[in-house]
């Protein structure tokens, strides 16, 4: 633990699911004090804190979780990226660290989505006078007359997009990613769904946005995820058992999409990706072949195979291949989301980008219970926010 | 097809369509790169430029992406098929595929289309709202 790395003390997610006797403030900070004492230190320990929820931000997250557990004056920062928003508080104090700012800090990301029904980008609105309104002049919703915007009929199209220009990938090897993820979320406890479903079963669902199912789609859902970060320095100063179990942050990334002709109407979820990935590759001085598991963003089943690709996880072209040849189940080359992933997991917004890294910072301790990934070393978490952004952190075991 | 009423006045659904005797798309263009918006850019998100003139888009197109929505906005028909198609003359547009069963077996990744426009509604003041899709050639 040398040199300038930062490392993951301590981190904590909660069950995703629906709480409605709970709001959000008390999910973030039964989190943030649990990742706290998993590290042994408490919010008077903390120098930084970074709050993420989407649909939360403007009421200060960090000052309401602070009102919580501790009001200790540190600066506060209230994140929001879209679906990347727990990622980037985490970055946000990975950075302070790295900048020398601060030796310790929280991230925390939170969500409570309840039953909020599908996500579109539209506005479903609809005139009763066809006035034009907005940058394109619309003289009511577009949503429906002009493509969708609904969730899952957008990456529907980035998974078809990529069906157009490489063989061997169609409704079968989409729906395989779903049946996959819901079979790996029977082993996780701390899963929204923990139920397995049938190929044949995941291809008979209600069709959302063909060829998403709805078992191809990730549910709405409440969870809050936080991590306790440290400087290598401070980490030194700790007890060999808190050493032990601290995990290297190895890489973090944060990219934007870049123009591409197809992202003025279809967001370009693979140039960002790639880019964010090949970064993230040259810092942690690691190969896509080193990785033990992956846990990436599967928003839809559609998605996920896109990401094979974009990670480099697979051949160039080859995500269909790949699936099919089982590289991403639990016993295959690469385990990619051993947690369930968005689709069985959940997707708690602003918490999924924190809970991929206790996903894998729990399977590198070796703590993982039925589903650790035996001997994992090495780790890639990936989330992308619509808009778009993307986070890509690598995450390695410490050294015995 | 518009089916056109002498006492309807036709309204545009978005104002990048252009209807007429010709309806067709009209994005702005970089004059320094090409890159087409059909909003207006302060700058050219591909190359910073500021200068833009009109363009007028091709109709022809070939589909690169398509989904088929069953879980529609409220209001909207379904299911109907959405799609990504790209013009002979190389723009990328999210448009619908119209006049089309909406079957993953009547759809095709590469079917070749044509870009055609047709009434949405009328709305209380009696303009009728004209959108645009893509129909299989």
């Amino acid at each position: 633990m040398a040199g300038d790395d930062v490392w993951v003390l301590g981190t904590h997610m909660t069950r995703f699911g629906r709480y409605p006797d709970k709001d959000w403030v008390d999910l973030a900070s039964e989190s943030a004090m649990a990742a706290m004492a998993d590290g042994k230190v408490t919010i008077h320990d903390m120098e930084i804190l970074a709050a993420g929820s989407l649909f939360n931000v403007s009421g200060g997250p960090g000052q309401r979780i602070q009102k919580q557990i501790g009001q200790t004056g540190i600066p506060v920062y209230n994140v929001a990226n879209a679906c990347a928003t727990g990622a980037t508080a985490l970055r946000t104090v990975y950075m302070a660290i790295k900048a020398g700012e601060a030796e310790i800090g929280l991230a925390v990301g939170v969500e409570q989505m309840g039953k909020m029904g599908m996500l579109s980008g539209g506005t479903m609105k609809v005139s009763k006078t066809f006035e034009p309104e907005g940058r394109y002049g619309a003289v009511t919703g577009i949503d429906g007359y002009l493509g969708t915007e609904g969730m899952p009929g957008v990456f529907a199209q980035a998974g078809m997009a990529y069906a157009n220009e490489f063989d061997g990938v169609g409704f079968e090897q989409f729906a395989k990613v779903a049946y996959k993820n819901h079979k790996n979320s029977t082993r996780n406890p701390l899963a929204q769904y923990r139920k397995e479903f049938s190929l044949e079963e995941v291809m008979g669902a209600p069709v959302m946005a063909y060829p998403n199912t709805l078992l191809m789609c990730c549910p709405t859902g409440d969870g809050a995820a936080a991590a306790v970060l440290v400087s290598a320095e401070r980490l030194k100063s700790m007890s060999k058992r808190v050493q032990k179990r601290a995990v290297k942050i190895s890489a973090s990334v944060l990219t934007s999409d870049p123009w591409t002709e197809d992202s003025q109407v279809l967001p370009d979820v693979n140039t960002l990706t790639r880019n964010a990935a090949n970064q993230a590759y040259e810092k942690a001085g690691v190969d896509p072949a080193d990785l033990d598991l992956v846990e990436l963003h599967d928003c839809f089943a559609t998605a996920e195979l896109l990401h094979y690709d974009n990670l480099g996880l697979c051949e160039h072209g080859g995500a269909g291949d790949w699936i099919d040849s089982g590289g991403p189940f639990r016993e295959g080359e690469i385990p990619v989301n051993v947690s369930g992933g968005l689709i069985s997991k959940g997707h708690p917004i602003g918490a999924t980008g924190i809970a991929n890294v206790y996903e894998v910072t729990t399977h590198l301790r070796g703590e993982a219970g039925d589903r650790q990934v035996k001997g994992a070393k090495v780790g890639l978490t990936h989330v992308i926010g619509l808009g778009s952004s993307c986070a890509i952190h690598i995450l390695e075991k410490a050294a015995a | 097809m518009v089916t056109k009423k002498a006492t309807t006045e036709q309204v545009p659904l978005v104002d990048y369509l252009r209807l007429g005797a010709r309806p067709h798309l009209r994005a702005h263009e970089c004059t320094n790169c090409g890159a087409r918006f059909f909003d207006r850019r302060n700058a050219c998100a591909k190359c910073g430029k500021t200068a833009f003139k009109n363009a007028r888009i091709r109709n022809s197109a070939t589909v690169r992406a398509f989904t088929i929505v069953h879980r529609a906005a409220p209001g909207i028909p379904a299911p109907y098929v959405s799609a990504i198609v790209t013009t002979e003359d190389g723009t990328t547009v999210r448009s619908n595929i119209v006049n089309c069963e909406p079957s993953p077996d009547a759809v095709k990744l590469g079917m070749k289309v044509k870009f055609t426009t047709y009434a949405i509604g009328i709305d209380d003041e009696g303009r009728e709202a004209i959108a645009y899709g893509y129909q299989p050639v």
